[in-house]
C-alpha cells in the first residue's frame, strides 16, 4: 500500500482546502478513498446516529501535479483510510500560499497520513517545511462494502434548489422553532420547506426553480406537476448540509423520494457532492 | 407575488388588523428592544401598535410603532389586543436573516382576524414568500404604573452614547443601581455598590451630552440592577433617552430610536425602585 501526492498549483491547494473544509463541516470522521483516478470523501452513518450519507467525488488530476498510488492488491488497486476531517481541515490551513503541499501515507509508530507545507518566507528565498502527521485507520477489504456509492433511489420529484445561502438563515430560523422539517417539491418547479409546532406553523414557498428533465421511463412521468412530494426530516441534518456550502454550486438538484429520503446532488466545480438525509420513522 | 396578493386581497375584509411593511426590520428591529421575556402583549388602535413585556411585575417594557410608519394600517375595530410568544414572532421576522443584506429588503404582511385566531405574517424577499401561522392567546393584564407627567419630579434627557458608555461599564456584581439626582452637586449621579467597593458615576450639569436637566426636589432611588439590565437592548439602538422620576421613586426611561428610514420609534421602561435607601 502506497500513497503520495503533491500540489504546486495555488489555485488547485485552494480548491482542495475549500473541499477540505467543506467535508469538515458535513462530517466529523469520514472515509477517505484513494483510488488511481478519484479520491473520495465518504459518510455512511449508522441508522441510530441519523443515517446521513455522503458521496464527494474529485478527480486526482484536477488537483495533484504528482500522484502515486499502490492499493491493496491489483485487483482491489484502492486504499480505504478512516480520519478525523477536521485534522486535514486544520493541516491544510496552514497550507495558505505555501509553495508546494505533499500527501503522504507514512507509518510513524502509528499509520499517518503525512501532510508536509513548504512555505514561502517572503523576507528571503528560503523556505520552511511545516509536516503535520494526521492519525488514520486503514479500512481492511472486508468492509469496503459499506462503503460503496450510494444508488441514487428513483426520485418522485427532481428539482433545482434555490439559494442555498437563503435556505440556510431560513432552515436556521425554523430550527430554533422545531426539531423536524418537512420538505417537499413538486415538477412545477415549487419547493416548500414547512415546520409545524402547537404554537406556530411557518412555511417558506420558493417557486419557479425548475425541474431537471428524467430519464423517459421515470415514475414521475406519470406525476400531476403540483403534487408535492414530502419528507420529514431531522432539520439539524438540513442545517448542517446548508452551513457546509461555502461556494456557490454550478449546480445544486434535490431529489425527493416520498416518505423515505432526500437526496442533495451538488456540483462545485469539479468536485461532485452527493448528500442523503433519510425521512424520520 | 400576485397570487399571494389576490388571495389576501380576497380575504382582507375577514381581518380585524391588516398592516403591511416594505421593510421588516422597522418592526423587528423595535421588537427585539424589548425582548426580554418569552410572551408579550399586542395592543393596537388607529394610532399604532404598542407592543408589551413585564417583568417581575416590577419592570415593563413598551414599544410603540405609529401607523405611520406602516405603508399599510388598516384596523377595523377601537382596539385590538392579544398575547403572542415574542421569541417566535421575532424567528418568524427574521426568517431571512438577521443581519442586513445590502440591497435587499424583506417586506412584511400583518393579518390578525380576532380572538382566537392567529396572527398571520407573509413576509417576502426576492420572490421567496414565508407564511407563518403564530398562535395567539387572550392578554393577560398589563401593569398600570400610574406614571403621570404631573407627578414628574425630575427629568433629564441626554444623548444615548453617554449613559451606554456608563451601563457598559456598571458593576454587575452589584444588586441595584442608586440614582441620584439634585439641584446642587453631584447633579445626576450612578452608584452601584459590588464586590470590589462602590463606584460613583457623576454627570455634570452642563455636559455636552445633557440636553435637558429639570430638578425639582433631591432624590436617590435604588432599582435592581438586574431588572434594568434587559434596558441597554433599547439603550443600544436609541439615540437619545428621557430619564425621569416621578414623587413615589418610580422609574421611566424613554427611548427614541430613529429606524432605517428615519423614522422615530419609542421604547420605554417602567421600573420601580427597589427599596427605601437608610438616611445616612
Amino acid at each position: 500500500m502506497k500513497f503520495r501526492a503533491k500540489i504546486v498549483d495555488l489555485a488547485c491547494l485552494n480548491h482542495f482546502t475549500r473541499v477540505s473544509n467543506m467535508i469538515a463541516k458535513l462530517a466529523k470522521t469520514c472515509t477517505l478513498r484513494i483510488s488511481p483516478e478519484k479520491l473520495n470523501f465518504i459518510l455512511s452513518d449508522k441508522l441510530a446516529s441519523g443515517g446521513v450519507s455522503m458521496w464527494c467525488e474529485l478527480e486526482q488530476e484536477n488537483i495533484f501535479s504528482e500522484f502515486q498510488m499502490e492499493g491493496v492488491s491489483a485487483e482491489n488497486n484502492a486504499i480505504y483510510l478512516e480520519l478525523t476531517s477536521e485534522n486535514l481541515s486544520r493541516a491544510l490551513k496552514t497550507a495558505q500560499n505555501a509553495r508546494a503541499l505533499k500527501i503522504k501515507l507514512t507509518n510513524k509508530q502509528f499509520p499517518c497520513l503525512t501532510v508536509s507545507v513548504e512555505l514561502q518566507l517572503s523576507s528571503s528565498s528560503s523556505s520552511r517545511i511545516v509536516t503535520h502527521d494526521i492519525p488514520i485507520k486503514v479500512i481492511p477489504r472486508r468492509l469496503w462494502k459499506d462503503l460503496q456509492e450510494p444508488s441514487v433511489p428513483n426520485s418522485d420529484v427532481s428539482i433545482y434548489l434555490p439559494a442555498l445561502k437563503t435556505m440556510k438563515s431560513v432552515v436556521e430560523k425554523m430550527k430554533n422553532i422545531s426539531n423536524q422539517l418537512v420538505i417537499e417539491a413538486n415538477l412545477n418547479g415549487e419547493l416548500n420547506l414547512k415546520i409545524e409546532t402547537e404554537l406556530v406553523c411557518v412555511t417558506t414557498h420558493f417557486k419557479d426553480l425548475g425541474n431537471p428533465l428524467l430519464p423517459s421511463e421515470s415514475v414521475s412521468q406519470s406525476r400531476h406537476p403540483e403534487d408535492m412530494a414530502e419528507v420529514h426530516i431531522d432539520i439539524r441534518k438540513l442545517l448542517q448540509f446548508l452551513a457546509g456550502q461555502q461556494v456557490t454550486p454550478t449546480k445544486a438538484v434535490c431529489n425527493i423520494v416520498s416518505n423515505r429520503t432526500v437526496h442533495f446532488d451538488l456540483l462545485l466545480e469539479d468536485v461532485s457532492l452527493q448528500y442523503f438525509i433519510p425521512a424520520l420513522s | 407575488m400576485p397570487l399571494l396578493t389576490q388571495r389576501v386581497q380576497d380575504e382582507d375584509e375577514q381581518y380585524c388588523l391588516v398592516a403591511s411593511l416594505d421593510n421588516v426590520r422597522n418592526l423587528s428591529t423595535v421588537l427585539k428592544a424589548i425582548h426580554f421575556k418569552e410572551h408579550a402583549a399586542c395592543f393596537a388602535t388607529k394610532n399604532g401598535l404598542k407592543v408589551t413585556v413585564e417583568n417581575a411585575k416590577c419592570v415593563q417594557a413598551n414599544a410603540f410603532i405609529q401607523a405611520e410608519v406602516f405603508q399599510e394600517f388598516i384596523i377595523r375595530e377601537e382596539s385590538v389586543t392579544f398575547r403572542i410568544n415574542l421569541t417566535i414572532l421575532l424567528d418568524c421576522l427574521s426568517i431571512f436573516g438577521s443581519s442586513p443584506t445590502p440591497g435587499t429588503l424583506t417586506a412584511l404582511r400583518m393579518c390578525y382576524q380576532g380572538d382566537g385566531h392567529p396572527l398571520m405574517l407573509f413576509l417576502e424577499e426576492g420572490g421567496v414568500v414565508t407564511v407563518c401561522k403564530i398562535n395567539t392567546q387572550e392578554p393577560e393584564e398589563t401593569l398600570d404604573f400610574d406614571f403621570c407627567s404631573t407627578n414628574v419630579m425630575n427629568k433629564i434627557i441626554l444623548q444615548s452614547e453617554g449613559l451606554r458608555e456608563a451601563f457598559s461599564e456598571l458593576d454587575m456584581t452589584s444588586d441595584v443601581l442608586q440614582i441620584t439626582v439634585s439641584p446642587d452637586k453631584p447633579y445626576f449621579r450612578l452608584s452601584t455598590f459590588g464586590n470590589a467597593g462602590s463606584a460613583h458615576l457623576d454627570y455634570p450639569k452642563d455636559s455636552d451630552l445633557i440636553e435637558a436637566f429639570h430638578c425639582n426636589e433631591t432624590q436617590v432611588n435604588r432599582y435592581k440592577l438586574s431588572l434594568l439590565k434587559p434596558s441597554t437592548k433599547a439603550l443600544a439602538l436609541s439615540c437619545k433617552v428621557s430619564i425621569r422620576t416621578d414623587n413615589r421613586g418610580f422609574l421611566s426611561l424613554q427611548y427614541m430610536i430613529r429606524n432605517e428610514d428615519g423614522q422615530i420609534c419609542f421604547v420605554e421602561y417602567y421600573c420601580c425602585p427597589d427599596e427605601d435607601v437608610p438616611e445616612s
